[in-house]
């Protein structure tokens, strides 16, 4: 059943950062707090359905990695973690969402998506200058704090702050494709969401730019959840403490990223990550 | 592209094969080469036909009302019939109030109704709207300017300028809508996206994302809209009514460029005649610097965010 003797990508450089992601004694996510609660999540696009049936738990302050063949459901699993989804016209949800014990659904959703973060598959910056894009979620929510210092702060998370600390009055689209993604971080993360969700942020990326991505997901764990969707099985594998497989909009299994790479308990799993479909 | 056809071709010509294949292959190619050139040259002639038009008209203009233009044709009131000189201040100056009007009431309208067509609203509604704006939008303007005359001008008992605002404000309305329309569903869906995420509410992510990405465009159609309303006659022959001399309020009647061009045009005398071409030529010149002046002020915008 194992697939070790296979020589996978995936697992050799899963091998390489087992040990500076895998947490010592997280066996499961049973003994972690946990941000969201998911139970029997239904979505339904009219009457085409596209998630069926969905049960997971994402814990406080890791990476947890979606993964699954394109059309699987993944992003519209992830946008209705912070209701994005609502804004398509025709859709329908069952089910619950807790997060930290509130019901998602009844919240207000501005109050949520302050709480909740997304950066989004291609890099969207506001046609602002950068200033204004990371000054942006600060002043609809009424922040009348100090914004140059609060702005250079998310910058600096961002890992963005040195590259355009001399042009902050520029127009955002002088940067490059990496560095626009990397302010839509510094914008979502002004707000100090509790939550980051990305969807795909490096599909447009080149491999030193997504590395850099990746190194500030492994920076911001320590003060951001974060569930990221992701096309790429290495970077599911390098960058996430737990991993959820979804096929057909079913969630097929969820475990730490290091056993589900290895010894994945389902064989569709282990078709899909030694490549055999997807 | 064409170099690329042409190693294609020849590739195939190389190619063994009978002789008359290999004749009909030349003829094919015959064939698309001056069916490419026929469709290049009746395109490049139909672009040069639209800018000459544009020439010739300015050319004509200047030709014709040039001679006319002078300090007194900008500062003076109509000369008396049979008196030489005077000029048409007063109808420069009623122009710009009765565009000033029409803006006042074509602009906002036309855009908070193009932002409610491209962001809120469902199904039925928006259609209706649209389709009325298009139906509106082909109503003859002497029709617009009956309704003005009814609406206005009857219950207020006389023509004002008020009513020929009103008639050319509500011919503006419709190309407004749309233009504003148009742009704001060019906006990409993913700015809407990130200002949503970062919990702005619909409207304020409608004003502070998606009407400012679109703001060039729409500017631009708004300008358009009131340069087109700028040459309007018909409608203000029975709500601005005319007047000979300096307008004394907002509820009486005013003298327009357009009209001014009109009266002057049919007159018999030929120092009308030369004042009407220089009438024109000053439309004209207006609005061509209207335009102008908004292009550059939006190309500024523009380079802002290109680079």
């Amino acid at each position: 059943m194992a697939v070790t003797g296979v020589p996978n990508p995936a697992i050799s450089v899963r091998m390489r950062l087992a040990g500076a992601l895998a947490q010592p004694g997280e066996a499961s996510t049973a003994d972690l707090p946990m941000r969201f609660k998911i139970s029997n999540l239904n979505f339904f696009y009219g009457a085409k359905q596209a998630l069926f049936d969905i049960n997971l738990d994402v814990p406080v302050n890791r990476v947890t990695a979606l993964i699954g063949p394109s059309g699987c459901g993944k992003s519209t699993f992830l946008r209705n973690l912070n209701r994005m989804q609502e804004t398509i016209r025709h859709t329908r949800l069952e089910g619950e969402i807790l997060l930290d014990g509130q019901d998602v659904l009844q919240m207000d959703v501005v109050k949520l998506r302050r709480r909740v973060g997304m950066v989004f598959q291609r890099p969207n910056p506001f046609p602002k200058s950068i200033f204004e894009n990371v000054a942006y979620g600060l002043k609809i929510n009424g922040y009348s704090g100090r914004l140059k210092e609060h702005v250079e702060k998310s910058l600096r998370r961002a890992a963005l702050w040195d590259e355009v600390k001399d042009k902050l009055n520029q127009s955002a689209y002088t940067l490059s494709g990496g560095q626009q993604q990397r302010l839509c971080i510094a914008r979502a993360l002004a707000v100090d969401p509790e939550v980051l969700l990305l969807d795909e942020p490096c599909s447009a990326l080149d491999p030193v730019t997504t590395a850099k991505i990746e190194e500030l997901m492994f920076q911001l764990k320590g003060i951001c959840t974060m569930v990221i969707v992701t096309h790429n099985m290495q970077q599911a594998a390098r960058a996430s403490d737990f991993t959820a497989f979804l096929l057909d909009g079913t969630l097929i299994e969820h475990a730490v990223t290091s056993r589900l790479f290895t010894t994945p308990s389902d064989p569709r799993t282990e078709a899909y990550i030694t490549g055999r479909f997807g | 592209m064409s170099e690329l056809l042409d190693g294609r071709m020849n590739a195939s010509a190389d190619q063994p094969a009978t002789n008359s294949a290999s004749i009909a292959a030349k003829l094919r190619m015959l064939w698309r080469k001056s069916l490419n050139l026929v469709m290049l040259s009746l395109t490049a002639a139909c672009a040069l036909v639209t800018v000459s038009v544009l020439g010739f008209i300015l050319g004509y203009l200047i030709w014709h009302g040039g001679s006319s233009l002078s300090w007194n044709f900008f500062t003076k009131l109509p000369a008396p019939v049979g008196e030489t000189g005077g000029g048409l201040a007063n109808a420069i100056v009623g122009s710009g109030k009765l565009l000033l009007i029409a803006s006042l009431i074509g602009i906002p309208i036309g855009l908070m109704g193009g932002v409610y067509l491209a962001e809120f609203g469902g199904r039925t509604f928006p259609f209706m709207v649209r389709y009325a704006t298009d139906l509106l939008n082909g109503v003859p303007s002497i029709i617009i300017g009956i309704f003005a005359y009814t609406v206005v001008v009857v219950p207020m008992h006389h023509f004002s300028t008020l009513a020929g605002g009103c008639a050319l404000g509500i011919i503006m309305i419709p190309i407004a809508v749309r233009s504003t329309e148009e742009f704001l569903r060019a906006v990409p869906r993913g700015l809407r996206e990130a200002a949503m995420a970062l919990g702005a509410s619909k409207w304020r992510t409608v004003a502070t994302v998606v009407v400012p990405a679109a703001f060039q465009g729409i500017l631009t159609g708004l300008m358009l809209d009131v340069a087109r309303v700028a040459g309007e006659t018909a409608p203000l022959l029975f709500t601005a009514f005319g007047n000979r001399y300096w307008s004394p309020g907002w509820n009486q009647p005013i003298a327009s460029l357009p009209v001014m061009i009109y009266t002057y045009a049919i007159a018999p005398y030929d120092e009308w005649h030369q004042q009407a071409w220089a009438a024109g030529l000053v439309l004209m010149g207006l609005v061509l610097l209207a335009n102008i002046g908004a292009r550059i002020v939006l190309s500024r915008r523009a380079s802002f965010l290109r680079s």
